[in-house]
């Protein structure tokens, strides 16, 4: 391959990664704040149809991705309601959620299926494009993109360095504390799943009118990608660097896959293609594994040094969920 | 109790009724005659007796999967991974049936051993989920969805490599299986009675199962309060384990249905959203089996009946899964109302 | 500031859980608060510094009635509470924390936020990093966090929740100095404890609370005496209690250290006869649950060797324990020992001894028919157990308990039964130890431990007290040791932990 074709491949990777980019750092801020929507997979393909079919309909690249905030954020409330305020299984809440708004964006995309939609038009930043090597690959895309570039430093400031942001930690990790320091647990709560439920809105539509312009109904190939984000959610420990590197990395194997399929002719492409998600759960073990008792116990029978470094090793790896993740908060 | 039971079912029909007028909108939303496609969804599915029959060959896959979900559930369980087994199952099949089709063994002999295949292949990919979760810490829901995606590519390299048509490999699926090794069918109609009486056969037995034995009652125990069973004698790991082993052990079975009762031959999408679909009957139902089939009966009439949607009425046939999943939503937001009224009125939930 | 507190009233369902409180504290005193497990004293503090509110009656600060309707409303009023468990969030960091919940603009100025920190925690002498995580601090450091936090927030009423259990003696004085620092600079300190010494030695003045009054109070210096009357009552005179115990030594306790969390205990050795009823007396929290967890094999101990019959179960978990003959009841009835959603006729079914594949409904029902006559449990087979009462459940409980039985631990085995009901469940578990099963359990009533238990072990922030005789023990020894005094005059087998 050509550096030419690498560095083109690479900017590609980073254009593809930006919708997953913003799915999961709106649900890294959902479930900071303890809610888990599951209806990701629904959303992101409902907001995808949605948001192509305001821009047919308006003729405004601006009214598609508000359209698609506006679903996300109301299928979002959705999730809230029922978890925060009817205290129902949020697992189921979601899961029904992700069906309904997938069948929802198929039904309703039905007749815009094939049409001609816009296109986020490329734009190239002034001088930083011009840069050899690291213009094209970084600065020579569309405004979404560059926009989840911000939407990272933005989500971890936010989340790490602002008062507001404590206290979403808190929500998230004791609420009883958050409460005792005057926090009105379940209002914020309701906030930032709203919040997480419009940001993971904008990646839908940036795949209908950019990175896959056009909607396409069944054969779109976005069903999955929700589930994916999700565990990518996981994957980044609830922090949104390190989620975001996990996207990266995802798209980034995905790419290699493509790349790769020609020069591995006795592996089908299918593998490559799925290859992925078994590193997936490979990862998600390795994440997890501290976790279990048996573990726990294995550690304890080794010789000091080696069992501080496995400790140390697993330290660095653990991704420990909010500690209310997923429960409901009574203040009596 | 019974005033309990009446505020319970009213406000199911209150789901239903929501449930409706949702649809409803949506589809005055896309510019269509409601009444229309209504009218068309109900001919559609038993405007005939091949319409009913229809229904009745997706009502089995649909039955046995439910019924296998109801024992994950009963354990605490959310076996998201349900699809990837019933394509396992439906893989397994199909190995056993290639491996013998050659050889001298009777037709129905080599069906059945088959069918046990399908249910080891679907009981062994459900094991490893099962597993990941109580030795690897990993949750069942994002272990099962990456096994379901593993599934499906496995499918997909089956079909368009080793167990490719000779000369093409195409999306239709692998090399149809001679009349001989199909499951008998009535004349006319593409239902196989075996099949059914198959579905019929499990769904009974895992209403006993679940009502009637100590296995039933130690698994409800594990999922409804995990240390407390533990605390009364019950092995938690290994029931969670035979749960998994039981949902898996059924949906590869409807797996196997599905190869040698219907398609004849491995497809790529062999589980058709079964899977999932079987998750939501699990869930309207509340878990209780006697439920099981009227739900599943009323689904697969939907999503019979919406086929022809796309042809008369120009709407997608999606329109039965936006129904069947707004009405499992609705029951549950509604369930949740309901007992939020209830407290404010000092009764119990 | 003086703080005045107006016949405060508040209940939970049934349970008075404050009667008709009332109480001033004059500003720069450390006022204690005594009283055992249940007396009122969480739920008083709750409402001072406004978790929840009192269904009846004023608060007054320096002369001036106030509501107080949240947390935050009471650190606008100046009173900040630490909480037994610290409300803090372990995964962050300590300045986070220290941070969290303050009002300000959108983006700290971190810089002069640490140097505050730094400040504070000069002036007390604190030696504590501002980006370290709060999951690497001892309970202690936790706690000094928190007073700095409350401080900087304008606290001017400190109110501490049984500071000192799971903190080193060490820390303990330096929490003390600082609080008398406090009280020397004009803040009123609230010290809610079980621990008389730390009452004695720290506290300006006393109160005891006791079933949700206030019965005692007391200027510096305190008639210890009186004080452990007050939180106990007046001793009763004790009946002969008939002894079942067998030559056979149900359980054996050798050497043995357990830990979990915040307790350690070392140093265990015991040995229980068959037939024997051994009563663990002691605030919740002093030891007993993990000794108890440690005997039925739910808690691993790191040290020594636990036998039961004779064999060396050590290592072993919960179902080996249960096939010995061990059996074990919890006191969250439906978190832990009952499972909501099952009949009462379905919990015997799963308990019991199960042949065959199906279940043989019609035995099982007369089993729990006979089940509920023998234990007196108002309920019918069909009654799930979430229906049932408080009381009930606990009878529902103690019917579960296997048979045969060597060994049963249980937790609080009459709580929420009301007198004839506990004399009752006594009669039935002393059925028990005629045929043989020895029995352990913890109650916070003293009267009953005493009555009903051939041998007590008391618990003390991890100490463990030798056997001592029901017979020669008097209620207000048991109370002084529960307090944490006289530990020297008995001999004790164990050394001081955590």
């Amino acid at each position: 391959m050509t550096n030419e074709a690498i560095l083109l491949g690479l900017a590609g990777v980073l254009v593809t990664a930006a919708p997953m980019i913003f799915a999961v750092i709106g649900e890294t801020i959902s479930e900071r704040a303890g809610v888990i929507n599951l209806s990701m997979n629904g959303t992101i393909l409902l907001t995808a149809m949605g948001g192509f079919a305001v821009c047919v309909q308006t003729g405004s690249l601006l009214w598609g991705f508000l359209a698609g905030m506006l679903i996300g954020a109301f299928v979002a409330l959705i999730v809230a309601f029922g978890s925060i305020t009817l205290k129902q299984n949020q697992v189921a809440i979601g899961f029904v959620l992700a069906l309904v708004c997938r069948d929802l964006a198929y039904f309703i995309g039905n007749p815009y299926m094939g049409l001609e939609g816009q296109r986020l038009p490329g734009l190239d930043i002034p001088i930083l494009s011009d840069i050899p090597v690291i213009g094209p690959l970084f600065f020579s895309h569309d405004l979404m993109t560059y926009l989840s570039y911000l939407i990272i430093p933005l989500a971890w400031v936010w989340i790490y360095r602002t008062r507001p942001g404590l206290m979403l930690q808190g929500i998230g990790e004791k609420p009883a504390a958050a409460f005792v320091r005057g926090a009105n647990v379940n209002r914020l709560r309701y906030f930032y799943t709203v919040l997480g439920g419009a940001i993971i809105g904008l990646a839908g539509p940036i795949y209908s009118l950019s990175v896959k312009a056009g909607w396409k109904g069944t054969i779109s190939g976005l069903d999955g990608l929700g589930w994916i984000a999700l565990a990518i959610t996981i994957f980044g420990g609830w922090n949104p660097i390190r989620a975001a590197f996990g996207v990266y990395l995802f798209a980034f194997l995905q790419w290699l896959g493509l790349v790769l399929q020609p020069s591995l002719p006795g592996v089908p492409s299918q593998v490559l293609q799925v290859a992925p998600f078994p590193l997936m759960i490979m990862a998600l073990l390795l994440v997890n594994i501290g976790n279990t008792e048996w573990v726990a116990r294995t550690l304890a029978m080794l010789p000091v040094p080696l069992r501080h470094f496995f400790v140390r090793l697993l330290r660095a790896l653990r991704a420990s969920p909010p500690g209310a993740l997923g429960t409901p908060f009574d203040s009596e | 109790m019974t005033r309990q039971r009446w505020i319970t079912l009213a406000f199911q029909f209150g789901a239903l009724v929501l449930a409706l007028g949702f649809t409803t909108l949506i589809l005055l939303a896309t510019e269509t005659d409601p009444w229309q496609a209504y009218k068309y969804i109900i001919i559609g599915s038993i405007g005939s007796l091949r319409k009913f029959s229809d229904v009745l060959v997706s009502f089995i896959p649909l039955l046995l999967v439910s019924s296998g979900l109801l024992v994950t559930f009963s354990a605490g369980l959310w076996n998201i991974g349900v699809e990837g087994q019933i394509t396992l199952g439906a893989i397994a099949t199909t190995w056993v049936l290639r491996l013998l089709q050659g050889s001298s063994l009777p037709p129905g002999v080599i069906i059945a051993l088959a069918i046990l295949a399908g249910m080891l292949g679907g009981a062994a990919w459900a094991c490893l989920a099962g597993a990941l979760k109580t030795y690897g810490g990993v949750n069942e829901i994002f272990g099962g969805l990456g096994l379901n995606f593993v599934a499906t590519a496995l499918t997909l390299w089956l079909i368009f490599g080793p167990w490719k048509r000779p000369g093409i490999g195409s999306m239709s699926g692998t090399e149809p299986f001679p009349d001989s090794l199909w499951m008998p069918m009535i004349p006319g109609l593409r239902l196989s009675p075996w099949a059914l009486g198959i579905g019929v056969l499990f769904i009974i037995l895992i209403y006993f199962l679940m009502k009637g034995t100590h296995f039933g009652l130690r698994i409800k125990a594990v999922g409804k309060n995990i240390k407390a069973a533990y605390l009364h004698g019950v092995p938690t790991t290994r029931y969670l384990m035979l749960a998994f082993l039981l949902g898996g052990g059924l949906a590869g079975l409807t797996g196997a249905i599905q190869v040698t009762a219907v398609y004849h031959r491995l497809i790529p999408s062999i589980s058709s959203g079964y899977g999932f679909l079987g998750l939501l009957v699990a869930m309207l139902v509340n878990y209780q089996a006697l439920w099981v089939a009227p739900v599943a009966m009323f689904f697969a009439a939907l999503n019979i009946g919406s086929i022809q949607l796309p042809i008369v009425l120009k709407l997608d046939s999606t329109l039965s899964g936006v129904l069947q999943g707004v009405l499992v939503l609705f029951v549950m937001l509604m369930d949740g109302i309901r007992q939020k009224i209830t407290k404010r009125w000092g009764g119990g939930s | 500031m003086e703080i005045k507190l107006n016949q405060i009233c508040k209940n939970f369902g049934k349970l008075q859980a404050n009667q008709d409180i009332s109480l001033t504290i004059p500003g720069g005193t450390i006022q204690g608060i005594l009283g055992e497990n249940g007396a009122g004293k969480s739920t008083l503090m709750k409402i001072l510094s406004g978790y929840i509110q009192a269904d009846r009656g004023e608060i007054s600060l320096d002369g001036k009635s106030i509501r107080i309707h949240s947390p935050a409303d009471a650190i606008q009023h100046g009173i900040g509470m630490l909480h037994q468990d610290p409300l803090d969030f372990p995964p962050m960091r300590l300045i986070d924390n220290f941070l969290l919940g303050q009002p300000g603009r959108l983006f700290p100025d971190w810089k002069s936020v640490v140097g505050e920190f730094k400040r504070l925690c000069d002036q007390f002498d604190f030696s504590l990093q501002y980006d370290t995580y709060v999951d690497m601090l001892t309970v202690g450091e936790r706690q000094q966090l928190e007073i700095l936090r409350l401080l900087w927030l304008g606290a001017q009423v400190i109110i501490l929740d049984e500071p000192t259990t799971g903190i080193s003696s060490l820390q303990k004085q330096k929490l003390f100095e600082t609080l008398k620092l406090l009280a020397g600079q004009g803040k009123t300190v609230i010290f809610v404890s079980h621990k008389l010494e730390d009452v004695e030695a720290l506290c300006d003045r006393v109160v005891v609370l006791r079933q949700g009054k206030l019965v005692g109070d007391q200027l510096k210096p305190f008639n210890a005496k009186k004080l452990v009357n007050s939180m106990f009552g007046k001793p009763v005179s004790l009946k002969e209690s008939k002894g079942h115990a067998l030559d056979r030594v149900a359980l054996e306790l050798r050497d043995l250290a357990l830990e979990e969390e915040r307790i350690q205990i070392k140093d265990i050795h015991l040995k229980i006869q068959a037939g024997e009823v051994i009563g663990l007396a002691g605030m919740e929290g002093s030891g007993q649950r993990p000794f108890m967890q440690a005997c039925a094999g739910f808690l691993r101990p790191v040290h020594g060797h636990i036998l039961v019959d004779g064999r060396d179960m050590t290592g072993k978990n919960y179902p080996a324990f249960k096939q010995q003959g061990v059996g074990y009841m919890p006191a969250a009835r439906l978190e832990e020992g009952l499972i909501p959603g099952l009949t009462l006729s379905e919990h015997f079914t799963l308990a019991g001894k199960s042949e065959g594949f199906f279940i043989n409904d019609g035995h099982w029902q007369e089993y729990t028919r006979e089940k509920i006559q023998d234990f007196n449990i108002k309920g019918k087979p069909n009654s799930p157990v979430e229906s049932l009462s408080g009381g009930n459940q606990q009878r529902a409980m103690l019917a579960l308990l296997q048979q045969p039985l060597k060994l049963a631990l249980l937790e609080h085995p009459t709580r929420g039964l009301d007198i004839e009901s506990v004399i009752y469940t006594w009669s039935k578990l002393k059925e028990r130890c005629c045929d043989g099963a020895a029995i352990i359990f913890t109650s916070s009533d003293l009267e009953e431990v005493l009555l009903y238990s051939d041998r007590i072990l008391v618990f003390f922030s991890g100490k463990v007290s030798a056997p001592l005789s029901s017979r020669k023990t008097s209620i207000e020894q048991l109370g002084n040791l529960i307090g944490g005094k006289d530990w020297a005059t008995i001999a004790a087998g164990v050394e001081v932990a955590a």
